[in-house]
């Protein structure tokens, strides 16, 4: 049975809930209009909304003056290998424990978690030390590792609340029929496996994407992520708000596309299970 | 059934990510408590001697650490409180009937996407420049003074910029607990006479218990580390007024480069985060079981 709902409450709920919206959403739209105008009316006060003159200049500044292509592929490379090397790390490990648990799988889907909750402050100084030592300090590879390291738990724990909702039956039944344990890998469990295997991965690249704290400091020039690459903007000489905004919008465009088709698998995936 | 057989091959499955991330964990902390206890300057790099505790007596004693403590206890919270408070009324206001729902639901959300170093420079520049900023103007069409944010109220402004990133992530959490709510359970209550306000306090609110308490255990988490935010708008400044625990530690052990007690503070901050880490995972494990 529906509720029963008026037009006019229907309407104000609309009305109040676009606003709100629409005021959190501000920001972002902000920064994507501002990329398109000139530095000048960028500072304007009052502000242009619509009423400037458009241009795609600071695009091409951004490109030219800095090597921002590098930086966009240092970003690529980091959070989706990073992402890929947890994932096949991860897999093997969440399959095991969902699908023969034993006594100790909670014990160690427990640890697992709680080395997620170390603060990385807690082990800046010997990280920084050992990539300074061996010259991963503004290296991907450095990176690489660092992320693959801090995303294992995440990743381990999202693909055990998935595996562990196929059913069991299947395998028996596939088993009673004479499936090889090659075949029911192949056949009965990769197809049930793909659909949360893809939301860890698109989870995961998004976190990766956005990590602030160790690409911040273990990387100059070479490595920088656009974490890093926007972070430079926060010592800029002139106007600066335009071009800003250009790398900005470039930076996080990408990944806010990938994170409306993940909202659903966000939730499960950063509460560990815990909300669904 | 799980053979021997096949026991012996999930141990193998499992052990790879198992070495790797105690290793992980090990290593550098362990290396973290030795330098911990030394004194270590990048430097002087030749004395590396051992002196006890002194360099958790020299940190806890700074008085920066009380102000970098108060500051993180004070950013914690006080995210906390407009995250969740803002959160409920989020979700309440986006699982009511209306228009386009899915296209608010993507508004909102957006925020959560946003890289932190993003998100604090476009603030700091486009919204609370005392010059330029959007909120200049909107203060001169008011007519009140134009207030510099992260001059004046530098740890205030922090609060407004990382409550933005985070409100998303209350909301969202709190609106797929809220759609999992029976609403049989409602109409009933409904039927029995029961009010709009008496059907919230005793049906939606304890509904909504866990969910809320998940949000506030893994955000404290998260805002207990709170670096890059800070690190691209205030520099910990203006002195060190917008300082946290993370901060306090880089600077320390990267600025000036006092490994030692750079180190003693790394420690200090993992305590602190234990605290919180024991009661999340107590949950998590709960519901492990069910």
């Amino acid at each position: 049975m529906a509720r029963r709902v008026t037009t006019r409450a229907k309407l104000t709920n609309t009305i109040i809930a676009w606003f709100v919206g629409l005021t959190i959403f501000f920001p972002i739209l902000w920064t994507f209009l501002t990329s398109f105008k000139t530095e000048g009316d960028a500072v304007a006060i009052p502000p242009k909304f619509l009423d400037f003159h458009w241009t795609l200049e600071n695009y091409i500044q951004v490109n030219d003056r800095s090597d921002y292509l590098l930086h966009f592929w240092n970003s690529v490379v980091i959070s989706v290998g990073s992402t890929l090397i947890g994932l096949a790390i991860a897999i093997p490990a969440a399959w095991a424990m969902a699908f023969v648990p034993g006594k100790r799988t909670k014990d160690v889907l427990m640890w697992m978690l709680s080395t997620k909750m170390m603060p990385a402050v807690g082990v800046l100084v010997p990280i920084y030390l050992m990539f300074k030592n061996t010259g991963l300090l503004d290296t991907r590879i450095g990176l690489v590792i660092i992320l693959t390291l801090i995303d294992l738990p995440i990743i381990v724990w999202m693909l055990f609340t998935y595996f562990k909702e196929i059913p069991g039956e299947i395998l028996e039944a596939a088993r009673m029929d004479g499936a090889t344990l090659r075949s029911e890998i192949l056949y009965v469990l990769t197809p049930m496996a793909i659909p949360g295997i893809a939301s860890t991965f698109l989870l995961n690249v998004i976190l990766a994407w956005n990590e602030a704290f160790w690409t911040l400091l273990l990387t100059a020039a070479n490595a920088a992520p656009l974490t890093a690459f926007i972070a430079s903007f926060s010592a800029p000489e002139g106007l600066f708000y335009a071009k800003l905004s250009a790398a900005s919008t470039m930076a996080i465009a990408p990944i806010l596309i990938l994170g409306w088709f993940s909202q659903k698998q966000l939730v499960r995936g950063l509460t560990f299970g815990a909300v669904k | 059934m799980a053979t021997q057989h096949s026991r012996a091959a999930a141990r193998l499955m499992i052990s790879p990510a198992v070495i790797l991330l105690f290793l992980w964990m090990a290593v550098p902390l362990g290396m973290t408590i030795y330098f911990s206890f030394l004194n270590y300057n990048l430097l002087i790099p030749s004395a590396h001697n051992f002196i006890g505790l002194q360099n958790y007596d020299f940190f806890v004693t700074d008085p920066a650490f009380v102000t970098a403590l108060v500051n993180t206890l004070v950013l914690v919270l006080g995210v906390l409180v407009i995250t969740t408070v803002g959160g409920v009324l989020m979700a309440l206001l986006l699982d009511r009937p209306m228009w386009g729902q899915g296209i608010v639901r993507i508004l909102v959300i957006a925020p959560f996407f946003v890289m932190p170093t993003v998100s604090a420079l476009v603030w700091k520049n486009m919204f609370m420049n005392p010059v330029n900023g959007i909120f200049a103007w909107v203060f001169h069409l008011l007519g009140i003074q134009p207030f510099d944010f992260l001059a004046q109220a530098p740890l205030f402004s922090i609060i407004m910029i990382v409550s933005w990133e985070w409100l998303p992530f209350a909301a969202l959490i709190l609106l797929t607990a809220l759609q999992s709510l029976d609403s049989e359970q409602i109409e009933a209550a409904e039927m029995d006479g029961a009010s709009a306000f008496s059907r919230f306090i005793y049906i939606t609110v304890p509904h909504l218990t866990r969910s809320i308490t998940v949000v506030i255990l893994i955000q404290t988490i998260f805002l207990l580390s709170i670096f890059a935010e800070i690190y691209v708008t205030t520099n910990g400044g203006p002195g060190n007024a917008s300082t946290n625990i993370p901060f306090m530690i880089y600077s320390q052990s990267l600025l000036q480069f006092d490994v030692g007690g750079g180190s003693a503070g790394g420690i200090i901050a993992v305590i602190l985060a234990n605290i919180v880490a024991i009661f999340l995972m107590r949950m998590i494990g709960k519901n492990l079981e069910a």
